[in-house]
């Protein structure tokens, strides 16, 4: 597929050959200034392949129909954003040590620049996330986006919303105040009523049958390790079939109803 | 070749050795890029494994890992009597500060039980929040979802499964020490210490089975 020359925004053109310049003919001194920007993405280009991947995905066909609605996966994605850059820099002056993880909370909310707002922007937006994954999950089923050939990004999907769980349980320790111990001591201990495998995996959790020294180093690195990693490795999957398969048009478009199309619903 | 053996009228192919399946050697039973596959996929398994088995392992290492039996005095034998309960503050896990402790209410055993001193364990058999003593009320009653226990540690109201979890006691040069923690039946028999939430007795000990991590019952 070609796309037509004015589609193209003029950094991804492919710049033209080095040592002409365009049929200037030096008239103009400012020429390879100019042509730096372009030069730069070329010479990246050649050697990705990257602009055909981002027009390809940027300047994709979307159905008739596609509205506001359709922003909710965005919406998501940008609030992972958000709890990944503030989670690094909380993780600056955040000590995951029973002893100092509450004094080093006081300390960053209450002395440190800004600290106040980079926490309350990750203590917000895992809120804000939970319910976008929502209104998203909410968006694809009403418009029966799940239906095939997209039931695995569904299922992706429930495992990223599974996954944002097990952040906001394992986060929700991480200050380490009464309300933190005890919740997590509530949530450890409904995970222990599973049957069979309920007392093993609260005991994983706890790392021993209390909680102990061990517990919170453990949270802290589900936390900002493992299902991160896991996420943003979920996320280019689901990013990936969204592009692979396309978007569904809206529920009520439907496609106009010639004879081949009324034989086909028919078969 | 073959147009050669046609001119010279040589052998017709039915009478030539039957030739192997393509890409195998005379005498062989797989092809070598099947060899090297098998061979590339055995050594990456290998790789993965010697990767993952320790990290799960190390990670898992702490269920199986048996506790230290400890004993804490917690005041000498003339404070607790059989009609009411008293608190007791200690340590139960070293090395997180006030996390780590707990409260116990201690009495006296009457004479119909077989230990001298009762250390109920006010972690709730709901969901683990504290449960306090109303000394009005001769029962414990637990600030979270409503759970009462009766003088006994039994249910009597709420959503508790069983009754109050105990710790071992024992009386040492005067004073009351307090040991390992154990969960009771319905019955008041002994098991091995389960998490809150979990029932005790009968099948319920096969379905929330015992733990490698905590202390035997007495």
């Amino acid at each position: 597929m070609k796309l037509p020359d004015v589609l193209i925004p003029p950094p991804l053109k492919k710049p033209h050959k080095p040592g002409t310049d365009n049929g200037r003919n030096g008239a103009d001194p400012l020429a390879p200034v100019k042509d730096a920007p372009a030069d730069l993405v070329g010479w990246l280009d050649e050697r990705t392949g990257g602009a055909s991947f981002l027009t390809g995905m940027l300047y994709r066909k979307v159905p008739k129909g596609t509205n506001w609605f359709y922003t909710l996966g965005s919406a998501t994605l940008f609030a992972f954003v958000v709890q990944a850059t503030t989670g690094v820099f909380l993780a600056m002056y955040y000590d995951p040590s029973p002893t100092q993880a509450y004094a080093s909370v006081t300390h960053l909310t209450n002395d440190v620049f800004l600290g106040e707002f980079v926490r309350g922007m990750h203590k917000w937006g895992a809120s804000v996330m939970i319910i976008l994954i929502y209104l998203h999950m909410a968006r694809t089923f009403i418009f029966g986006a799940y239906k095939y050939p997209r039931e695995l990004n569904w299922i992706i999907g429930v495992t990223l919303l599974i996954l944002t769980m097990i952040m906001g349980f394992t986060g929700y320790l991480l200050p380490f105040d009464q309300r933190s111990f005890w919740a997590t001591v509530v949530g450890v201990n409904i995970n222990g009523t599973g049957p069979f495998i309920g007392p093993y995996l609260s005991d994983f959790l706890r790392a021993g049958a209390e909680f102990n020294a061990a517990t919170l180093p453990r949270f802290y690195a589900i936390h900002m390790l493992l299902v991160p990693g896991l996420i943003i490795a979920l996320i280019g999957a689901h990013l990936y079939l969204v592009v692979k398969l396309g978007t569904t048009a809206p529920p009520w478009l439907h496609p106009k109803r010639t004879k081949t199309t009324v034989r086909e619903e028919r078969v | 070749m073959a147009d050669a053996a046609d001119k010279t009228n040589g052998p017709t192919p039915e009478a030539l050795p039957k030739s192997e399946p393509a890409g195998y050697f005379e005498g062989e039973s797989m092809s070598r890029r099947r060899a090297f596959t098998v061979a590339g996929q055995a050594v990456g398994g290998l790789a993965g494994a010697i990767i993952v088995l320790p990290a799960v392992g190390f990670a898992l290492a702490p269920i199986f890992k048996e506790p230290d039996e400890v004993w804490e005095s917690v005041g000498p034998t003339s404070r607790f009597t059989a009609d009411t309960y008293k608190p007791v503050v200690f340590t139960l896990v070293e090395g997180i500060g006030e996390a780590g402790k707990t409260t116990a209410f201690v009495r006296k055993g009457t004479s119909a039980g077989n230990d001298p001193y009762i250390a109920i364990s006010t972690r709730c058999a709901h969901l683990g929040c504290p449960v306090n003593f109303v000394a009005a009320a001769k029962s414990f009653v637990c600030p979270c979802h409503g759970g009462v226990y009766d003088f006994e540690g039994k249910v009597i109201g709420g959503p508790p499964v069983r009754p109050l979890d105990r710790f071992q006691t024992r009386v040492r040069n005067g004073q009351v020490q307090i040991g390992p923690r154990y969960s009771v039946t319905s019955h008041l028999q002994p098991v091995r210490y389960r998490d809150p939430g979990e029932y005790t007795g009968g099948i319920w000990n096969y379905i929330y089975p015992p733990r490698p991590d905590t202390p035997p019952p007495p």
